[in-house]
């Protein structure tokens, strides 16, 4: 592409930016409101956040939300990885079509189409409904995120590797565990990242899941959001953005500079 | 040969089908049941324990009621109307908004590329609970839209915008815009720069290497970002639940009320079965768009 | 005065008592119905540098990748010291690759990867750093051993794949167009060394290339293949001055052919390949019936150049100069002859100004001797 900035650029970038990241700023600012009332600004104050805090539903909501999210993207990250390893290796076998089928399927599938169907499951087997049913829910779900990452890294991954792994004495899993699974990980990291953020952020497939003990914060978010607007929401959502956007830009600043050492050490062997 | 290659292959296989595949297989089975009031709420179950003339009368009794009944309702059928055309109007709008960005975005130095991408990235990550909630404080009537266009004197009484459709089409084209935005991003980077120039080289001026170079052959990401919007805008249930009114229809809202408030199973399965029905064909459109692109690439 | 000490000569494929090391069956290998290999015959034998030569698709790698344990044959056995080698996996098997990518471990260092094989053999633990750094010794590398294959020149990883493979010093290593990457000057440096590396280790070596230049210098035997065939398995100079076929003629170097009807006469052969013009008179040591269509094969370097027409030679014949090559050391003249064939003629520039009295358009005189071409009947 010949790059010629133009104002329109500009201006374009600017306006999607602010549409984009204004809500959110707004949302931020008004967590520190003093007033219960939302959009009236009268001084500044955390103590919605001390509020929040003492919350005992919100804490517990968190506490399960977090549970889920760990167990079940730790969950999906092994099977999405086996069933990318699959997809892209294992060549033919017998319903192979219907594999990739269900692999893709949850992607475009209405979340509430997907919780329902578990949930009647769920019921047909007379499974008590609670964490165990959500993990179950959400393991099945970001499995297939999962996948869809690892199998892309893997389809570029140069299969002599692991011959030549299996020429010099491994066996194809001893192959798998010292040359595939090193090269892939950053793969297999974003797809647990994934995963554990599609956990935390459900709310629809979670509600079908749920039983009536085990809440999960978005639940207890949604259940206080339709009453309209509150601060301790807002100072909730800080945090959530917060730590979510350290998260990310401690990810891409790691990443950028072991790319810049990569190049670096590339140059220096150039020369030598 | 290979107990590892079996074991490989069979776990995430008889997960899905167990975890994915018979739960759909039941909820058509329930879709084909009548509504009980027992638990659970719906006749017939199927009773093994009957042999074969259980299994008989087992499928004996379901039908397509539920069926013509979601026919002969005018609720459901404006729902999954009303459903098709807030995707619609909200994926046109994306599109409008998202392009201009994703050609600002292509058009960027190499050194801001990242950091632009970066942006539009984040909010992936961010609670998409939070970021539909974020827009209730601005499109409400004392709210921060309606304050600042007070101030300007534009108007002078509050306008109603949350809780009606235009609160809905706000909160997908917000939402979903990245989706719209990265894979026209990244259908404008691969453009090759000297096409364009080669272009103006022949005589075109540079709305017209827009219009006759760019655009065109950006087409493939156009249409893998508008599928990406409408496929789950179309069964979207947390906007419409939040930002939407009384009176916004979308069917992902209904069929979450007619099973938790209504309790009625049978329907509801039959309102999931008829939505799958429907979005099977923009998913095909979609899976062919990806297909031509994969092929085009090699 | 001592006698000069004769060099043993190595040819085992001409000792009728010599075992050899592979031997491949009647092997015909499918892809579906696509036939890769095709009912090869053929003796690989201890210690020798053996080089498979063909085009591309020609199955060389498939050939290769049987050996190594990654394709199973359809059809035919391979024995490895007189065993099959279909039951035994890749992993169990005496034979290491040096892959075509290289496929140096990128997580891995270079000690790593050159450790990498001997880990999982039975060496001792505290034998494997001694083993190493007799590795990177062999192929220069000690100053390396810390670095990353993405933090070393093109050729330097060359040289790590190359010693990663030799480390568990394998029976057989199969080196998969090991060169193709390099640049031609490396290359040539890079061949000599490996002939070197093959001496030093007596291992025996199976090298694919497609460069027939590459196959004369390494090679003890070069075979050329064509679709899944074995066309001919000679020594390099065999190959070069007595090709079995047109193909293998062609393929290797340059050559003029001339189509012709042979008839025998005395103890040699009168081709006559254009109306008018006198006969082509051959030696060839296969009999040949009179009236056969055979092809005529001679390199341009046999053929001799001269304004004048020249006294005392087998065959000569008149063209005219229809363009010039000057390549530096030599020139090569294409030349017009009877019914609008070219042939060439090759001389080596000795002097440095050379007089130009052969130029474009002139009328000259091609001559060669009658043992300087080779008749072929296929
Ligand atoms: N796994 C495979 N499936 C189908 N065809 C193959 C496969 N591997 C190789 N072939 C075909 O076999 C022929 C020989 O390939 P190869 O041995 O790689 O040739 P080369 O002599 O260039 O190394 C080629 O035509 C190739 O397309
Ligand atoms: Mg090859």
């Amino acid at each position: 592409m010949n790059r010629r900035f133009s104002w329109f650029n500009a201006t374009s970038l600017t306006l999607g930016f602010v549409f984009l990241y204004l809500p959110m700023i707004i949302l931020i600012i008004f967590s520190f409101n003093s007033s219960k009332l939302v959009t009236v600004w009268a001084g500044f104050s955390t103590k919605w956040y001390g509020e929040l805090l003492g919350n005992k539903a919100f804490l517990d909501a968190a506490w399960v939300t977090l549970k889920v999210a760990v167990l079940s993207s730790t969950l999906a990250t092994v099977l999405g990885t086996m069933a990318a390893y699959v997809l892209v290796r294992a060549g033919r076998f017998a319903g192979r079509t219907l594999f990739s089928g269900m692999i893709y399927a949850p992607l475009v599938m209405p979340e509430v189409i997907t919780g329902l169907a578990m949930l009647l499951l769920f019921i047909s087997i007379g499974m008590d409904r609670g964490v165990s049913t959500i993990v179950l829910a959400h393991t099945t779900f970001t499995m297939c995120y999962v996948s869809v990452v690892v199998s892309s890294r893997l389809v570029t991954f140069d299969k002599s590797l692991e011959e030549a792994a299996l020429d010099l004495g491994c066996t194809p899993f001893d192959a798998f565990r010292s040359v595939t699974l090193p090269i892939i990980a950053p793969a297999v990291i974003s797809g647990w990242l994934l995963a554990f953020t599609l956990s935390l952020d459900d709310l629809v497939i979670a509600s079908f899941a749920a039983g009536p003990s085990s809440t999960t914060l978005p639940m207890k978010i949604f259940s206080s959001v339709r009453l309209g607007v509150s601060p301790e929401i807002n100072a909730l959502s800080t945090l959530m953005i917060g730590i979510v956007t350290v998260g990310v830009i401690t990810a891409s600043l790691v990443s950028k500079r072991s790319i810049a050492r990569q190049r670096a050490e590339e140059q220096a062997a150039a020369r030598a | 040969m290979n107990l590892r290659r079996l074991v490989l292959i069979a776990t995430p296989y008889l997960w899905l089908v167990v975890f994915f595949l018979v739960p759909f297989v039941i909820v058509f089975k329930i879709a084909l049941s009548d509504y009980a009031i027992s638990i659970p709420p719906y006749t017939p179950t199927l009773d093994l324990s009957a042999g074969w003339e259980g299994i008989k009368s087992f499928f004996g009794a379901l039908d397509f009621e539920n069926f013509t009944f979601l026919a002969s309702d005018a609720l459901y059928w404006k729902a999954y109307l009303s459903s098709l055309q807030i995707a619609a109007i909200s994926t046109v709008i994306t599109l409008l908004v998202g392009y201009p960005i994703a050609y600002g975005m292509a058009q960027a130095s190499d050194e801001w590329r990242p950091t632009l991408m970066m942006l539009v990235i984040l909010p992936f990550w961010t609670s998409f609970l939070i970021r539909v909630y974020s827009w209730i404080g601005i499109l409400s009537n004392e709210g921060f839209l309606n304050q600042f266009l007070l101030w300007l004197g534009i108007i002078d009484t509050p306008l109603t915008i949350l809780n009606t459709n235009a609160a809905v089409y706000v909160g997908i084209v917000y939402t979903y815009l990245p989706f719209m935005v990265l894979p026209i991003y990244s259908a404008l980077e691969k453009l090759d720069g000297s096409l364009i120039e080669a272009a103006e080289d022949l005589g075109c001026s540079r709305a017209q290497a827009f219009w006759l170079i760019t655009l065109p052959l950006s087409k493939p990401g156009v249409i893998a970002g508008c599928f990406l919007v409408f496929i789950p805008a179309l069964g979207e249930f947390v906007i419409p639940s939040i930002l939407g009114g009384s009176s916004t229809l979308m069917i992902g809202k209904v069929l979450f009320e007619e099973f938790f408030s209504n309790r009625d199973w049978p329907v509801a399965s039959a309102v999931a079965v008829v939505l799958l029905l429907i979005l099977i064909v923009p998913i095909i459109l979609f899976q062919r768009n990806e297909q031509k692109q994969r092929e085009a690439n090699q | 005065m001592a006698q000069p000490a004769n060099r043993p000569v190595f040819a085992p494929w001409n000792d009728p008592a010599e075992k050899p090391l592979i031997r491949f069956q009647n092997v015909t290998k499918k892809f579906g119905e696509f036939v890769a290999i095709d009912d090869l015959t053929l003796d690989i034998f201890r210690r020798e540098f053996f080089a498979l030569l063909g085009p591309s698709g020609c199955g060389k790698t498939t050939l290769m990748r049987m050996l190594a344990g990654f394709e199973a044959p359809t059809s035919g056995t391979i024995l490895l010291d007189g065993v099959d080698i279909a039951p035994i996996p890749p992993n169990k098997r005496a034979t290491n690759m040096m892959f075509q990518s290289y496929a140096l471990f990128p997580h891995l260092t270079v000690w790593d990867n050159i450790a990498f094989g001997l880990k999982r053999s039975d060496m001792p633990k505290d034998r494997i750093p001694a083993r190493v750094e007799e590795m990177l010794r062999l192929v220069r590398l000690e100053k390396f051993a810390k670095r990353k294959p993405h933090q070393i020149s093109g050729g330097q990883r060359q040289r790590v794949a190359l010693a990663r493979s030799l480390a568990k010093a394998p029976k057989l290593l199969l080196l998969d167009e090991p060169l193709g990457a390099l640049d031609k000057k490396l290359r040539q440096d890079t061949q000599f060394e490996l002939m070197d590396i093959q001496e030093k280790t007596g291992t025996t070596f199976v090298i694919v290339t497609h460069d027939q230049e590459e196959a004369m210098t390494v090679a003890s035997r070069v075979a050329v293949m064509d679709h899944g065939k074995m066309i001919q398995v000679d020594t390099p100079d065999r190959i070069y001055e007595s090709p079995n076929s047109v193909y293998v003629a062609d393929f290797i170097g340059d050559v003029n052919i001339v189509e012709g009807a042979a008839r025998p006469n005395g103890d040699k052969y009168a081709i006559a390949w254009a109306e008018g013009q006198p006969e082509i008179a051959a030696t060839s040591a296969d009999t040949i019936a009179p009236g056969t269509k055979v092809h005529f094969a001679i390199r341009p370097e046999k053929v001799a150049i001269a304004s004048e027409r020249p006294e005392g030679r087998a065959n000569v014949i008149e063209g005219t100069v229809s363009d010039i090559a000057y390549l530096g050391n030599i020139s090569t003249y294409k030349v017009e002859v009877a019914g609008g064939r070219m042939i060439k003629a090759q001389v080596a520039n000795e002097r440095r100004l050379a007089r130009r009295d052969i130029t474009w358009d002139d009328k000259v005189w091609l001559s060669f001797t009658d043992t300087a071409g080779i008749v072929l009947q296929q």
